[in-house]
Parts: structure tokens; C-alpha cells; sequence
């Protein structure tokens, strides 16, 4: 076992130079099974690309994906971040969570390695001014602020009463999406906090209900999302219920049951069937993963954005491939992939969903 | 005045499960001056057997009645957790029981650690959802919405703290639990088997357990393995306020802090004009606590426990 080891240790292959990748998503915990999904997507794309041979400086090289577990926690980001670092990787795809890119992108950014995450969504990641942190997903400005039009343009809704539940994502989806509610000319009624572990929020929903608001926003995810909207049926609270991405997914459906109907969810980007690439790429990740939970697309751009601008540096080197960044244009299975000054997705797309007899029912798509 | 009382209602159901639990957590601190931390486990280990046996049973005869496949569900956790409170106490309190108060304090807190993870090995890491099985009648009394399964709740609770009650106050296994509450060696000498009637207490702890953890997977649709841990901290606050070793204690203090937390929780905003708001819920909760604690240190209905000597 121990003499088989050591050969992985080199960095050149019989076929030509390895380049170490990092792709780091939780591998454990309960996010585990979206982590996995992103690594697969990700390794989908690094396969391929080995399949049709790289060339980079007139010498054939070969991608190694190394994936990492973060358990979706900002300490161990930060951990694996340096163990990537100090074992060469010439770019990082991730992590999944904003609370574990965040901590992390300061790692890269230290060491110069470009970090393309598929999935982080708040706009703290790439407003530090870094330089090296790049996605390929519409942030929470994009969503939040899509959400706050759709509710008042579309719903109609004149008082809006707002919960979020304390994260970084949470908070940061419900301020965004409250500044476009009275930026459209909608009032907030109230403005309620809960966390990330609480079960019980009949005594908030309570005292929404007292102000009759006719739209209640929920930034978090479905774990609060589901008892949520069965405390508001419960309290015969019959405002529309309205969340972001963390919401948008079947395990929400499963815990909120029949008190779901009707409820409207956004997601970034656009439902994989309406994604130029998506029929195509549910198909190949199928056949070998199994079915796609969220992201997984996403992970796959990023990969080959990532070798599209080696490609135009023509190397691996991190500051060449760093400079090359910027100039992305390139068709995605996700859609045109584009980024601005900051590094976010230039016109990402934000997709809303309503619950109808049970699943999640496309909307419509707002730019 | 119709949402006054509707947070009074949401306050009394969280109260009447905070009440339950914190039932547990008097019993066996009145009895050993242990504070048993895995004791919220117990209800979240209840709460997983009764989906578990509910689940099973969904599957296989969806057609089943649905209050004879809740009862299956109860009637499956309650002797398991009987079960697991007795072989908790006998393995990791009664070997410890000459020694230091502190070290069945640590066992306590790594029982309670060994059942989170092991609930996450065998139920996994996501949420479970309740079936919905359960009715969704609701009437209105004096402007609130109230559901039949609070009602339920709170009449199952104050029926089974009332026969608590009354197990303790009139039976001869009640008198044994009191003498061995004062004095271990004396009752001891008068004839009482010790290890019995501390294993019993236990036992009827788990057994609340049990009860509770359904009720609040049912009340809020949802179990998970972690679930025990904020309803075991809410729980012994409880218990503590009403002044622990203390059974109506628990009971008075289960019910004032579930109200105290949705008043607070409700009102704090608009009474700071927005300066405080709702995440403040729970900091409302523990000022309550302190409070007593500082004006009454035993708590609301706790006596002064003389040293023993």
C-alpha cells in the first residue's frame, strides 16, 4: 500500500505534467449530498478534458482534481484552503457555501491562485477587492434584487413583512431584497429575525400576522423554511411566502407538504432545461453520476473557464492564468459566461418557481 | 387583543413541551442532584423511533388509519426510551455514584454526545419529515387560531403532569421516590431498594421524553439529530426556573418560559420601536432566568436543600 503511494506524489506523469486543481465542496454533513454533486460536475469536466488531451506550452499535460471536505464550515475551509495551497494546486474550484468561500478566498488571494466558486452566492466574496475570486453564479444582489421587483411588480404586493434568519446568506438576501421592495415602492410592515436552528416561529408569524402584510419574505433555507410555512397556514397567516434559493429545492417540498402549494422561490440561473447546454449535460452527468441535485452545471463551467483561460496563457502558471481571467467570453453549459470588474457573472440570470400540486414550476427567468 | 392572545397560545403549547421535558431533568436532579444533559437526546431519540415505526408502517399499509399509526409510533418510543434511560443510568451514572458531582456531569454530557451521533449514523444527517397524517382542524377562540393538535398537546401534557403528580403525592412508589429524595441512606435503612426506585425515576423520565419528543416532531413537522439539544438546554432552564427538584416547579416553569419567549419575541419590536427586534427572543428568555435566579436563587418554587452532612 505504502510503496504504490509514493508514486502519486510527483508531479510529472508518463503522458506529461500534472496540474493539481483543487476542488473543495462539504464532503460530509448535511450538505454532503450538494458537495458531491459539484465535485462530480466538476469532474466531469477535468475527464473530458483529459480525454482530448491538453497541450500548454507545446507539452502535453494532465488536470488532477483534488477534492477536498470543508463540512460546510468556516474554520476547516480555511484549513483545507492552506492544505491546497502547500500541496501546489494551480487554481480552486469552490468552495460551495459564501460562509466557507469567504474565509477561504483570503487564502488564495494571499498565495495569488485563482478561485472560481460555482455556487457562493453572497456579495461579500467578491467585494473585497481580491482580485483572484471569480463565479460563475448570479450573487444575492442579482437574486434579492429580482425577488424585491418580481414581489411588487408581479405580486403586487404594497406591504411586505421580511425574516431572515441570521447567516451570512440569509441577512444578506433579505437586506438586498428589501431595498428593491422600496426601491419599487412597496413598505415594509415588519422586519423579523429567527436563526438557523430554531424550529418555533409562530410568536414572529404572530406578530406579522397583527400587521397584514400581503407577502412574507424568508431568507434562509428549507430546514426553517418548511415549519414556516406551516406555522403561517396554521395561523391562518394568508400572506404569499416568498424565499430565495434556499428554499428552491425538494427538501423543502418534503418538509413543508401540502403547506408548500403556492409558495415562490427564486434560484440563479436558469432552469437546466432552459439552459443552452443543459439537456445535453443532464444526460452525460446521468449516465455516470446519477440524478443532478443543484449546482452541478455551475461546477462545470467553472472548470472550463478555468482551462479555457490556461489555454490563452498558455499556461498554468497562477498569475498568467490570472491575467487571462478577465477576458472570459465563452458560451457555458450555464449560459454566456461573462465576468464584470469585480469578478461576478456579467448579466446573470435569475429564475423564479412557484410549488404546484407538489413540485417546483418555472415562473419565469428575470436578467 | 386577538394577537395577545394568539402569542399566549403559541406560548402555552411551547411551554406545555418545555414543561414536559423539564419534567426529566427535575425528577432525576431532585432525586440524585444529577442534572441529566442526555435527557434531550432521550426526546430526540423518541421523536426518531416514532418516525421511524410511523414511516414503516406508511409504507406498508398506506391505507392505515392515521391515529392508529401515530399510537403505534408512541407506543414504540415510549418503551424504547424507558429502556434507554435505564441502561443510561446504569451504565454511566451508577458506577459513578460515590463519586465527585462532577464526573456523572461529564458522563452526562458524553452520553448525550454517543446518542446525537449515533442517531446520525442510523437516521442520517438530513431532516425528516412528519407524515402528514395528522388533522388540520383549527377553531377560532377570542380571535386566535387554535389547531386540535394543541389542544391535544396541551391536554396530554397537563394529564400527564397531573398524574405525575399524583404518582409521586399518593403512591407507595411515590412516597420511596420523596424518602429517597431526602435521604439516601436513610431510606435505605427503612427498607427502600434505592437503585430500584432511582432506575423507575429514569425510567417514567424517559417515558415524558418519549411523549414530548413525538409531540414536538408532530407539532413542527420535522426531526433531526440535533433537535435534542436546544429542546434539553430550553427544557433545564425551565426546570431551573421553577426551581429544579421541584415537580410543579417544572411544570410553572416550562409554561412561563415558553409565554415569556413569545411575548417577548412578539412584542420587543414594537415596544423598542424597532430598536430591539425578534432575534432578541431568546436573550428575553435568559433575562427571565437570571432574574429569578438572582431575586430567588432556588428558583420560583424551589426550597433551600440543606446541606447534606
Amino acid at each position: 500500500m505504502l510503496l504504490t503511494g509514493c508514486g502519486q506524489g510527483k508531479n510529472t506523469a508518463a503522458n506529461g505534467v500534472v496540474i493539481r486543481i483543487g476542488s473543495v465542496v462539504p464532503l460530509t454533513g448535511p450538505q454532503s449530498h450538494i458537495g458531491k454533486d459539484n465535485d462530480n460536475g466538476a469532474r466531469l469536466a477535468v475527464d473530458e478534458i483529459n480525454a482530448q488531451g491538453l497541450k500548454l506550452a507545446g507539452q502535453p499535460v494532465k488536470l488532477e482534481l483534488i477534492s477536498e471536505d470543508d463540512a460546510a464550515d468556516p474554520k476547516t475551509a480555511a484549513t483545507v484552503a492552506q492544505k491546497l495551497v502547500d500541496e501546489g494546486a494551480k487554481a480552486v474550484i469552490g468552495h460551495l457555501n459564501s460562509g466557507t468561500t469567504i474565509p477561504a478566498s483570503r487564502i488564495y488571494h494571499d498565495n495569488g491562485i485563482p478561485q472560481i466558486s460555482p455556487s457562493a452566492t453572497a456579495i461579500a466574496y467578491t467585494a473585497q477587492g481580491y482580485g483572484t475570486a471569480y463565479r460563475v453564479m448570479a450573487n444575492d444582489a442579482q437574486q434579492g434584487k429580482a425577488l424585491g421587483q418580481y414581489a411588487v411588480t408581479k405580486l403586487g404586493a404594497k406591504k411586505v413583512a421580511v425574516i431572515d434568519d441570521r447567516t451570512a446568506y440569509g441577512q444578506g438576501l433579505a437586506d438586498e431584497f428589501e431595498k428593491a421592495v422600496k426601491a419599487a415602492g412597496a413598505s415594509i410592515a415588519a422586519r423579523e429575525y429567527t436563526s438557523d436552528k430554531a424550529t418555533d416561529f409562530s410568536a414572529i408569524l404572530t406578530s406579522i400576522k397583527g400587521k397584514n402584510p400581503d407577502l412574507v419574505f424568508f431568507g434562509g433555507m428549507d430546514p426553517q423554511g418548511g415549519p414556516m410555512s406551516q406555522q403561517m397556514k396554521r395561523l391562518g397567516l394568508r400572506a404569499q411566502l416568498l424565499g430565495g434559493d434556499g428554499l428552491q429545492n425538494i427538501n423543502f417540498l418534503k418538509l413543508a407538504g401540502v403547506d408548500a402549494e403556492g409558495v415562490i422561490a427564486s434560484s440563479p440561473g436558469l432552469p437546466l432545461a432552459a439552459m443552452p447546454g443543459g439537456p445535453a449535460f443532464k444526460q452525460k452527468f446521468e449516465a455516470r453520476f446519477g440524478p443532478i441535485q443543484v449546482y452541478a452545471p455551475y461546477a462545470y463551467d467553472a472548470v472550463n473557464v478555468l482551462v479555457a483561460a490556461m489555454k490563452r496563457a498558455d499556461s498554468a502558471e497562477p498569475a498568467k492564468v490570472l491575467a487571462e481571467l478577465p477576458k472570459t467570453d465563452q458560451a457555458g453549459v450555464t449560459g454566456p459566461l461573462r465576468f464584470d470588474a469585480k469578478g461576478d457573472i456579467a448579466g446573470g440570470s435569475v429564475t423564479l418557481y412557484r410549488v404546484k400540486n407538489g413540485a417546483w414550476v418555472v415562473l419565469e427567468t428575470v436578467k | 387583543m386577538d394577537i395577545f392572545i394568539q402569542q399566549l397560545v403559541n406560548g402555552l403549547v411551547l411551554g406545555s413541551i418545555y414543561a414536559l421535558v423539564a419534567l426529566g431533568y427535575t425528577m432525576v436532579y431532585g432525586i440524585l442532584e444529577l442534572i441529566n444533559f442526555a435527557h434531550g437526546e432521550v426526546t430526540m431519540i423518541g421523536a426518531m423511533i416514532a418516525l421511524a415505526v410511523i414511516g414503516a408502517l406508511l409504507g406498508a399499509y398506506p391505507q392505515a388509519p392515521a391515529l392508529l399509526v401515530l399510537l403505534a409510533g408512541v407506543l414504540a418510543a415510549i418503551p424504547a426510551c424507558m429502556a434507554l434511560g435505564y441502561v443510561i443510568e446504569r451504565v454511566a451514572y451508577r458506577p459513578l455514584r460515590r463519586a465527585p458531582r462532577l464526573a456523572p456531569l461529564i458522563t452526562a454530557i458524553g452520553v448525550s454526545i454517543v446518542l446525537q451521533n449515533a442517531a446520525m449514523l442510523i437516521w442520517g444527517r438530513s431532516y425528516i419529515s412528519f407524515p402528514p397524517i395528522l388533522p388540520h382542524g383549527s377553531h377560532t377562540v377570542l380571535g386566535a387560531v387554535v389547531t386540535d393538535l394543541q389542544i391535544v398537546i396541551v391536554a396530554l401534557s397537563i394529564l400527564i403532569m397531573f398524574g405525575l403528580t399524583l404518582l409521586v403525592e399518593r403512591t407507595r412508589l411515590g412516597r420511596a421516590m420523596r424518602a429517597t429524595a431526602q435521604s439516601r441512606e436513610m431510606a435505605e435503612l427503612m427498607g427502600v431498594n434505592v437503585n430500584t426506585v432511582i432506575s423507575i425515576t429514569f425510567i417514567i423520565g424517559s417515558a415524558l421524553a418519549a411523549i414530548a419528543g413525538v409531540m414536538v416532531s408532530a407539532y413542527y413537522g420535522l426531526a433531526h439529530y440535533y433537535m435534542g439539544f436546544m429542546l434539553g438546554l430550553k427544557a433545564f432552564s425551565a426546570a431551573v426556573l421553577g426551581g429544579i427538584g421541584n415537580l410543579a416547579g417544572a411544570m410553572l416553569g416550562g409554561l412561563l418560559l415558553g409565554v415569556i419567549e413569545a411575548l417577548g419575541a412578539g412584542y420587543i419590536g414594537d415596544l423598542t420601536g424597532g430598536f430591539l427586534g425578534s432575534n432578541y427572543q431568546d436573550v428575553f428568555a435568559f433575562l427571565a432566568l437570571i432574574l429569578v435566579l438572582v431575586f430567588r436563587p432556588t428558583g420560583l418554587l424551589g426550597e433551600r436543600v440543606a446541606q447534606r452532612a
